[in-house]
Formats: structure tokens, sequence, C-alpha cells
């Protein structure tokens, strides 16, 4: 089971992520616990898969308009469907490893599995809850999913 | 997947040749394109580290970016490989894996340098001229 300072952490990750790689800041919500069932996904989905000291996922998921934006606020000028992947991933993998700075190195994260579409592909384990962190950046809405043992 | 890519000719007039390895394709060009040190030039981005083993065998670079967690063959294995080739070699390790730990085993392993992901264009450049400064490579 999660703690509250353990959620800080991913709240503060997913804060910086957006000051930072994203050159915006980002509104990040009161993270809310799903209940029933799994959370949402959106279009494209990063996952990463956690070992070692913690087991669970830890995904990113967001819709193609934000994205599109993303890459452009970066300086990016490939706005192909691969980058978009890439990206979903690559938010989802520094959330993650920045993480580290608080749970420490057995705290280990897979590099990111991508999902487009097809929610049923983005499973969470069914006996620990979801965390569910949400994201708001310039007109677009996002989610960061921490599940966590 | 990605493959290595090799960019053609050795860097003139004593600029140091410089290799990205990462296996996010948008940080790599994101390295590339916001690259503002003049005497470095790209010269092989590779998306894993068995890709940037094989393109350093071919032309081995002065200094390299370096992601940790990579399919295939992470960043701190490919560190040992390439410093076992060129111990003079410049390596900056940009990474999110933002634990102590690992930033000092890499600096063990024979890494220069460690740069936290996220990070702004700005802290890029500084990070690489640091570590040019530290190997008396001054910009």
């Amino acid at each position: 089971m999660m703690t509250k300072v353990e959620l800080e952490t991913f709240v503060e990750g997913t804060t910086n992520y957006f000051e930072k790689a994203a050159n915006q800041p980002a509104s990040v919500g009161s993270p809310y616990i799903v209940q029933d069932g799994h959370p949402a996904v959106q279009e494209f989905t990063g996952m990463i898969s956690i070992a070692g000291k913690r087991r669970g996922v830890v995904y990113f998921t967001a819709s193609r308009p934000m994205l599109t934006v993303m890459l452009m606020r970066m300086g990016e000028t490939e706005l192909t469907q691969d980058n978009m992947c890439d990206l979903v991933g690559e938010v989802a993998n520094t959330i993650s490893g920045n993480a580290r700075r608080d749970f420490g190195k057995d705290f280990m994260i897979s590099v990111p599995t991508v999902v487009t579409g097809e929610p049923d592909k983005v499973l969470t384990p069914d006996n620990v809850r979801s965390f569910v962190i949400p994201i708001n950046w310039r007109s677009h809405s996002a989610q960061l999913v921490v599940c966590l043992e | 997947m990605a493959l290595a890519s090799v960019k053609g000719g050795a860097p003139a007039n004593g600029r140091l040749k410089l290799m990205i390895c990462d296996d996010s394709n948008i940080i790599r060009r994101k390295i590339e394109r916001e690259l503002q040190i003049d005497r470095l030039q790209v010269i092989a981005t590779a998306a894993n580290g068995r890709q940037a083993v094989e393109a350093f065998r071919k032309e081995p670079a002065d200094v390299v970016t370096m992601d940790l967690t990579m399919p295939e063959m992470d960043g701190i294995e490919c560190v040992e490989n390439l410093v076992q080739m060129k111990p003079d070699v410049l390596i900056l390790v940009i990474s999110a894996l933002a634990d102590k730990a690992t930033a000092i085993e890499a600096l063990k392993k024979g890494a220069n340098g460690f740069l936290c992901k996220p990070f702004t264009d700005r802290q890029l450049t500084e990070a690489l001229q640091e570590l040019l400064r530290g190997a008396g490579n001054d910009d």
C-alpha cells in the first residue's frame, strides 16, 4: 500500500517533468483511488513495470493532440506515431526513474512498453489499488497511474 | 528498433567527436538539436548499449552521452566497454535514475559526469561544458 509521502514523489516528478521537458508547467491535481475496475486509458500509454523493493506498474496515458503539442514544445518537428509512442514511454520512464531518489536503487524499473488504443492491454494488478494523478496541461488532460504493492 | 547511425567524415579543425546513446529517439534528436558547443560534432547515435559499442569500435568518439535504462545492453555495461576500448573517453551519463547509488556506480565504472532527466537545454549545455572543463578541453 502506498503512503501519502510516496505518492507525493510521483506528483513532484510529474510537475518537474512538464516544467523542464515540456517547457510549460502542468496543473497536477490531487491523486484519487480507483475503487472498482481498472483506470481509464487514452490513445497512447507508456508503461513501466516495477520490481525489487516494490512491485507493480506505473503508466502515463495521453491523447494524440496533447502529445502533438508536447512534441512541438520540445522542439521536435517529426510529429509521427513513433515519436508519440516514444514520448509516452519516456515520460513514464523519467517519472519512475526519478522516484528512485526517494525509493532507492532497489526500486527497479523496466524499459517502457507502449500500448496504443486497446485499453485491455493496459493491465494493473487486481489485488492492488491504483492511484490516478490527473494532469492538466494547456487545454489537455492526461493521467499518471501508480499501482504498487 | 532504430539502428545505430554513424555520420560520415571525421570532424575537422580540432572538433571533438560526440556519440549520443539513448533508447529514446526524441531524446537523441533533442540532444543533437540543442547542442550549443561548437567544439563538439555528432558522429554517431545509438539506441542501446550494444549499438553504441559497435559504433564506437568503428570510430571511437571523444565524448559520449549515455542513457542507463536501455534494452539489450544497459548504460552501465556500455560505459565499462567504452572505457576499456578508450580509457580517456569522456562520458556524460544522462539518465532518469535519480538515486545517488546509481550515479556513484556509473562514475566508478568510468563515467565522468551525471545529468538527471528531465533536463533543460541550458542544463545540457552546462553539463557538457563542465565535462570538457574537467578534462582540460575548455570550449
